[in-house]
């Protein structure tokens, strides 16, 4: 009996794959010339790729960062042998600041800068709840008061005698409440701070900053510009067009009539003009109906318009979120016998705003991007900058370097609330996709 | 009924509150600032430098008369306005003094209820072509595409134009100047039209000037000068005579340079009038006596600041043209202070 074996009796010492299906060359070869279709393909969009690089590098690779003027620029172009394809940089060097303060007085740069760093840590414990100490959420609530402060100046006691609007308020609610019950201590606390505010904050904050006149040097609303005046405009916007959209969407759902007219008219007909419309509205024609001499600040006014053309969308995408809650959620909630408002609270808009994040970050850069259109009221936001630095003789002629600038500003923006958004997204996910 | 109520009372309160606003002059004083409408950026005309101080032939304009009513040409709030919103800043209240090279038309001064006060710059609408097209006259322009800036009154001119000598165009409408410049330099459109003095500055900002041809044809009047609102004729007589102050001041030879020397007293008794010396001018329009010597120090005289901004030395290069003195075959021509 002979010992031939027709089975292997020890293992193979395992091999390299073949040099065709790993690193570099594998990698490639799975992705990209897979096929004679594909290798086609890859070898046409990687010339264009390289194509287009390479003229944008080209012309961005250009050392005129010193130059004083577009004639500058082209003698140093001429020079290095590429004439009329070199960027001229010399502008943002010499325009920079201008493009993200506007005309904001020099000395008073900190303030603005301050505001927008306390923006960040007043945000901190909204967005990253999880990650920093549930402390901060009072500088949440203080920052509106702050911020106003802060960008225009003046005296510090017209913050303060708004806030005091709500204490009185608070106040107010508290003594009613165990007198005469709940709804008419919610009227009372609204009557009175109402009041307070119409009346009485002006002359008492007047007379305060008489005795005490703790304060920063005002800046008036026609100093504000460049990428400060966006982001002004699209904090405050954002911020107050979340709340108003969602009372909206609830409001379009409610049984009540007059409720439910009211914010479906108001939605649709906000939906249904363009936000220049409201911007023209805003700047020429609320001249002229109210009385020569008032002097409605042009900045709020924008402000105002655009959080409500951003309020009546964002109602429309929660209202997609509330929509696509079963049934059973709302059953639910009633079922364990919580009220409107703690069924709304605990399970039903944590469950849609969760839905909408997606969309209502879109609305969100959408109405970041949309500050833009200022300019065509005569506000410099970059964008009119632009033009106004054009106006420089020395800078006439200069376009693609400026709105580049620009367009790099608003990116880095509102990529990083797209990332946020995914990041929230992923967060939240509870379900088992 | 309600409804037509509620409007006459608002109507009424709209002229009341029209009515106790009337006096410009008080509310200046008051403010301590003029807020003057400028555009939002014109080469040449108003622009503001790196460190926002607004620069410009218009805007030198507003820094006279400010420096004329408060006496310091750097009391003035500069409200950039676009070619949509510039009359309504004026009527609303605003602005106190609009100088936004806005042409003087019939209708702008009737129907729109505005009062201009002079003209600081004579222009006319001309054409730009590429050396290359071989045209040499504007009447050879049959079926060009032209670049126009849209809501201006270029735009009804050239329609005028070519109306009157038969010939067709297709209009490439656009917003900016600076739009304009990129597509006429992308050859989107053949001919780019606008006031000469615009394109004069847009040429100048050419990588090669000399491939472009300004053609002789001038198809418009475009006088060119501040303005404000109907019913204020004190505050508007202060604007004219401002501007006229300047005008007056070159022909009569008054520059920043030797204005300290003059007001001393000279034999030319006009001189002496204009810088307060003799007579009560400035009593008159409400001012002190220096008003109008004020005024020449915040800038330079008309001739001064059309030499510092938009003159020849300048990359703009205007000839004076008929902006010259009528001593010069001009049109600048000055009722006399007396």
């Amino acid at each position: 009996m002979s010992d031939i074996s027709f089975v292997r009796t020890e293992m193979l010492p395992q091999q390299e794959p073949p040099a065709s299906s790993v690193g570099v060359i594998g990698w490639m070869r799975e992705n990209l010339f897979s096929g004679w279709f594909n290798s086609v393909l890859s070898v046409v969009s990687g010339l264009f790729i390289f194509y287009v690089v390479g003229s944008i590098l080209g012309w961005a690779w250009s050392p005129t960062w010193s130059a004083t003027s577009l004639n500058e620029c082209r003698e140093i172009g001429a020079a290095l042998g590429h004439e009329g394809h070199g960027a001229c940089w010399g502008v943002i060097r010499d325009r920079w600041v201008q493009l993200i303060f506007g005309f904001y007085p020099p000395e008073s740069y900190w303030r603005p800068i301050l505001a927008f760093i306390l923006l960040a840590v007043a945000l901190a414990p909204v967005l990253f709840a999880d990650k920093v100490s549930g402390k901060l959420i009072y500088l949440t609530a203080a920052y509106p008061f702050i911020m106003p402060f802060l960008l225009w100046g003046g005296t510090i006691w017209g913050p303060l005698a708004a806030a005091a609007g709500f204490a009185i308020g608070y106040f107010v609610y508290k003594a009613v409440d165990q007198a005469a019950g709940s709804l008419a201590a919610v009227i009372a606390a609204v009557v009175a701070a109402l009041i307070w505010w119409l009346f009485l904050a002006g002359p008492v904050s007047g007379g305060l900053a008489g005795i005490l006149p703790i304060g920063v040097e005002p800046v008036d609303s026609r100093n504000f510009g460049g990428m400060m005046l966006s982001i002004t405009i699209g904090v405050v916007a954002i911020a107050c067009s979340l709340p108003i959209g969602i009372v909206l969407a609830l409001g379009r759902q409610s049984d009540l009539l007059i409720v439910k007219a009211l914010c479906v008219g108001f939605i649709e007909f906000i939906r249904g003009v363009p936000l220049i419309t409201l911007l023209f509205v805003a700047s020429t024609l609320l001249n002229i109906f109210m009385p020569p001499g008032t002097n409605f600040d042009i900045i709020m006014r924008v402000i105002i318009m655009a959080t409500l053309f951003s309020s009546a969308y964002m109602a429309e995408v929660i209202r997609g979120g509330l929509a696509a809650l079963p049934k059973g959620q709302y059953e639910g909630a009633d079922s364990l016998g919580l009220n409107y408002w703690q069924s709304q609270r605990l399970i039903i808009m944590p469950q849609a705003l969760k839905i909408s994040i997606p969309g209502i970050v879109s609305t969100f850069i959408g109405l970041f991007k949309d500050t833009t259109l200022v300019s065509v009221i005569g506000l410099l936001d970059p964008l009119g900058l632009s033009n106004a630095i054009r106006a420089d003789a020395d800078w006439n002629g200069v376009v693609w370097e400026l709105y580049g600038f620009i367009a790099l500003m608003f990116f880095v923006f509102c990529f990083s609330m797209s990332r946020y958004s995914m990041y929230l997204e992923r967060k939240l996910r509870t379900d088992h996709r | 009924m309600k409804k037509s109520v509620f409007l006459g009372a608002l109507t009424v309160a709209g002229l009341a509150a029209g009515a106790a606003a009337a006096g410009t002059l008080d509310d200046v004083k008051a403010r301590g600032k003029l807020n003057c409408g400028v555009t939002t950026g014109l080469v040449g005309f108003a622009a503001p430098d790196a460190n926002g101080h607004w620069e410009g032939f218009d805007v030198g304009v507003c820094r006279a008369v400010a420096a004329a009513v408060l006496g310091d040409p750097e009391a003035v709030e500069f409200v950039p306005t676009t070619g949509k919103t510039r009359f309504t800043a004026l009527a609303s209240g605003e602005v106190d003094l609009l100088a936004r090279n806005t042409t003087w038309t019939f209708s702008r001064d009737v129907d729109l209820k505005f009062e201009f006060v002079g003209v600081n710059y004579y222009d006319g609408q001309g054409f730009m072509v590429p050396k290359e097209l071989g045209v040499s006259s504007a009447k050879e322009l049959d079926g060009a595409t032209v670049c126009i800036q849209t809501g201006t009154t270029t735009e009804l001119n050239l329609a005028d134009f070519f109306r009157a000598n038969n010939i067709s165009y297709e209009p490439v409408p656009i917003e900016t100047n600076a739009e304009a410049q990129q597509q006429f330099l992308a050859g989107a459109c053949d001919v780019y039209t606008t006031d000469a003095s615009g394109l004069a500055a847009t040429r100048a900002t050419f990588e090669n000037p000399g491939d472009y041809v300004v053609l002789p044809e001038i198809i418009s009047k475009e006088p060119l000068g501040p303005l404000v609102r109907h019913g204020d004729a004190e505050w508007g007589d202060i604007a004219r005579w401002s501007l006229n102050a300047l005008i007056a001041a070159e022909e009569l030879g008054i520059t920043s340079a030797n204005i300290e020397e003059l007001s001393k007293g000279t034999n030319n008794p006009e001189i002496n009038r204009i810088l307060g010396t003799e007579g009560t001018l400035g009593e008159m329009l409400g001012l002190d006596k220096d008003w109008a010597k004020r005024a020449i120090l915040a800038g330079g005289n008309y001739g001064e600041l059309f030499e510092k901004n938009i003159g020849e030395a300048t990359p703009i290069g205007l000839a004076r043209g008929l902006n010259a003195q009528w001593t010069d075959g001009g049109l600048l021509y000055t009722p006399p202070f007396r």
